[in-house]
Formats: C-alpha cells, structure tokens, sequence
C-alpha cells in the first residue's frame, strides 16, 4: 500500500500549485511512514502525532488562504479514489480482504478528513477570539482634554463585559492623572436601553467614589427619547448633549475662560 | 488591642486605613471616631483608605455609617484616595455611598474640608467663635 501511495502524487498535483504539491508530497510521505511503521487507525494515537502536526499546519495556513473547510477536507478525502483503485488492483480476487482494506483505509482517512475540519474551526475561533479583545482594548480610549479632564469616547455597543473594562481604564486614569471631572462621551453608542444606562450610571458611581466628578455627554435625540420613555432615572449625573458642551463646562468648573487673541 | 489611630490636626480628625479592616477593627473605629468628634471639637474628618484594598459589604455599610453619625455631630467627612477596585465594588454591592464627599487623595480632601468651612462661617465681627 506504500508503494501505491506514491504514484497518487501525480493525481494530486491535477489541482496545479507547486505550494500544493509540496502540501501533497509531505502528507504523503508521513502518511507512508506511520503506515510503516504499522500504528493502528487511531489517529488520535501518538503515533499519528508527526501526520496530525503535518494537518494541522495545513488546515490553518489554508483557514488563512481563505479556503472553506470542505475543500481542506476534500484535500484529504482527495486520497480516497486511488488508494481503493489500488486496493482494487491488489485484492480484486479476494473480496474479503478487499472489504476489510478499504474499511480501514476509509475509517483513517474520514478521521484524518476530519480532523482538518476541527483544527480549521479552531483556528477560526482563535482568529476571532483574538480580534474580540483587540476591539475591547481600541475601543476604550481614555484622552485627557485639559489638566484634570478626561475623555472616555465610547464607540460601539456597551455590555457587561465592555463597561467592566471601560470603568477600569476609566478609573486607573483618574488615577494616573488626578482628574477632578471625567466627560463620557456617547455619541458612538448606538443604542441605549435600560441595561447600557444602568452600566453607565455605575460607572459614574464608581468614578464619584474616587472623588472625580462625571459627565456623560454626546447624548443623540433619539437616545434622550428612549432614556425618558424607558423611565431610566439618571439620577443627579449632569448630561450635556455634545462633548463641546460639557468640556465647556469642565473648563468653568475649573474657573477656566477660552478667549480669543 | 488593635486600634486605627486617629490624629488631630487644627480643628480636623486624621484617619488613615493602613490594615486589612476587619469587622472588628471598624467597630472600634466608629466608637473610637466619634469620641474624638465631641472630645475635640472637630469640624472635619478625613479617612484616607488608599491603602485599602479589600471592601465587603460590612465595611461599605460601616463608612457610610461613620460619614452619618460624623455629620449629626456637625463634623464633615471626606474619604479619599478609593483604590478603583475598591470603588468597582462598592458600586457593584450597591453601595454607592451616595451621602458620602469624596476625594482623589489628601490634598484634595483637605482642600474640600476647608473651603466647606469656610463657606459655613458664621462669625461675628471678624472674629471666630471658638
């Protein structure tokens, strides 16, 4: 069966791409040594260790090239028409063994097949995985307006998991700056409904506890709309409706005057 | 026994948080607290609690408490220097201390203490009553 492995590399390479025939080539040869060296049809064994890294590698370079997972399955499951037409030639007058051959050959290669599929997903995830925290961490700018003032543009919808970093970062530059007045702006915020109001106000809470006064501003006419028809009480936090406004208002609480010249 | 010293400084109370507040501890606080706010005279009482790290729901109701029973006894009360754990727990128990003046740390708080003061002054003439 090793033997007969060798001549599928030049089926294989149908589908052109020197990349490809390498990708082949090395499949095939590993394929050929674990065979060899007599491991069972577990794959998840260690002696498919060296096939299942050689697949893995694959599956996620190709979830990088943009492939879908049937077609880094099918590269696997590619194998399947020569090794039974081998298998045919060699046990074509013992249906016997020819049945039992093909059942092994066709339990690796739907695992192997498989397998490529997990690790494609996986990667998938990782990928997304990744991005999820690297927009958690953009979007959470905190900019310092004025000594003493700080900014909190927030972009995007606000959850539990979003506040919680935001009312960190918030808090930790208070710290580090020794703010006195800390302006949430919410123009980016797509959506207000009782849960996003509520996330804000404890936010406001919490910055109130370390002694910086809050204002949330960048409040759309909509958003006011539904804050009011939702009955949220935003209790005694002072609101502006653009983030102009209430860095003017930071600046007089500071006794600060803009003028001209 | 462990006791949280409470230092005098003009006619306002020092209180620095330097230990793990057990309930304990705090109680004795609060005796000890408002003793002082009527043996001294005090106008103002400054809790630092920056060394603070760990709040629970006891505690939180404690400060509050000791910021209530400072005021019936026309004293005024900052707490500062919250370390933003600390102060992203409160808020989660619910206890966002709404009576409660705050700080960002010392300076501020004595800066706050003095100017309530002096916005209070009711003197006669020019001169304090003291």
């Amino acid at each position: 069966m090793r033997r007969q492995q060798a001549s599928l590399a030049h089926r294989r390479d149908l589908i052109t791409e020197s990349e490809l025939r390498t990708d082949s080539r090395n499949l095939l040869s590993c394929l050929r040594e674990t065979m060899a060296a007599g491991q069972g049809q577990d794959i998840s064994g260690p002696g498919w260790a060296k096939v299942r890294d050689l697949l893995s590698d694959l599956s996620r370079r190709r979830a990088g090239q943009g492939f879908t997972p049937t077609e880094t399955a099918n590269f696997v499951f590619s194998l399947k028409e020569p090794i039974f037409e081998q298998l045919v030639q060699m046990y074509g007058e013992r249906p016997k063994e020819l049945a039992a051959n093909m059942w092994s050959a066709t339990t690796v290669l739907d695992n192997l097949g498989l397998y490529t599929t997990e690790v494609y997903q996986k990667s998938r995830e990782e990928l997304i995985n990744r991005q999820q925290q690297d927009m958690l961490e953009l979007s959470t700018p905190v900019v310092e307006l004025w000594q003493g003032v700080l900014a909190i543009p927030l972009i995007g919808t606000l959850d539990s998991n979003r506040t919680q970093v935001v009312m960190q970062n918030l808090l930790e530059a208070i710290v580090a700056k020794s703010a006195l007045i800390a302006i949430i702006d919410i123009t980016g915020v797509p959506t207000v409904d009782t849960l996003v109001a509520q996330h804000l106000l404890k936010t406001v809470a919490a910055a109130r506890l370390m002694g910086a006064e809050c204002i949330i501003s960048g409040i759309r006419p909509q958003i006011a709309q539904t804050i009011i028809h939702l009955g949220v009480d935003l209790g005694n936090v002072i609101t502006k409706a653009t983030l102009a406004d209430a860095f003017a208002l930071a600046l007089r609480k500071f006794k600060l005057t803009v003028t001209q010249g | 026994m462990e006791r949280i010293p409470i230092l005098r400084l003009d006619r306002f109370l020092l209180v620095s948080i330097q230990v793990d507040m057990h309930d304990r501890l705090a109680l004795t606080l609060q005796d000890d607290l408002t003793a002082d706010i009527v043996k001294h005279r005090a106008k103002g009482v400054l809790i630092d609690i920056s060394a603070l790290d760990i709040v629970d729901s006891f505690i939180g109701r404690m400060l509050a408490n000791i910021v209530n029973m400072a005021r019936i006894l026309d004293a005024e009360t900052v707490v500062v220097g919250m370390q933003p754990s600390v102060a992203i727990t409160l808020v989660e128990l619910g206890l966002s201390l709404p009576g409660i003046r705050t700080a960002l740390n010392i300076d501020r708080g004595m800066e706050l203490l003095r100017a309530s003061r002096e916005s209070e002054g009711p003197t006669i003439g020019s001169r304090e009553i003291v």
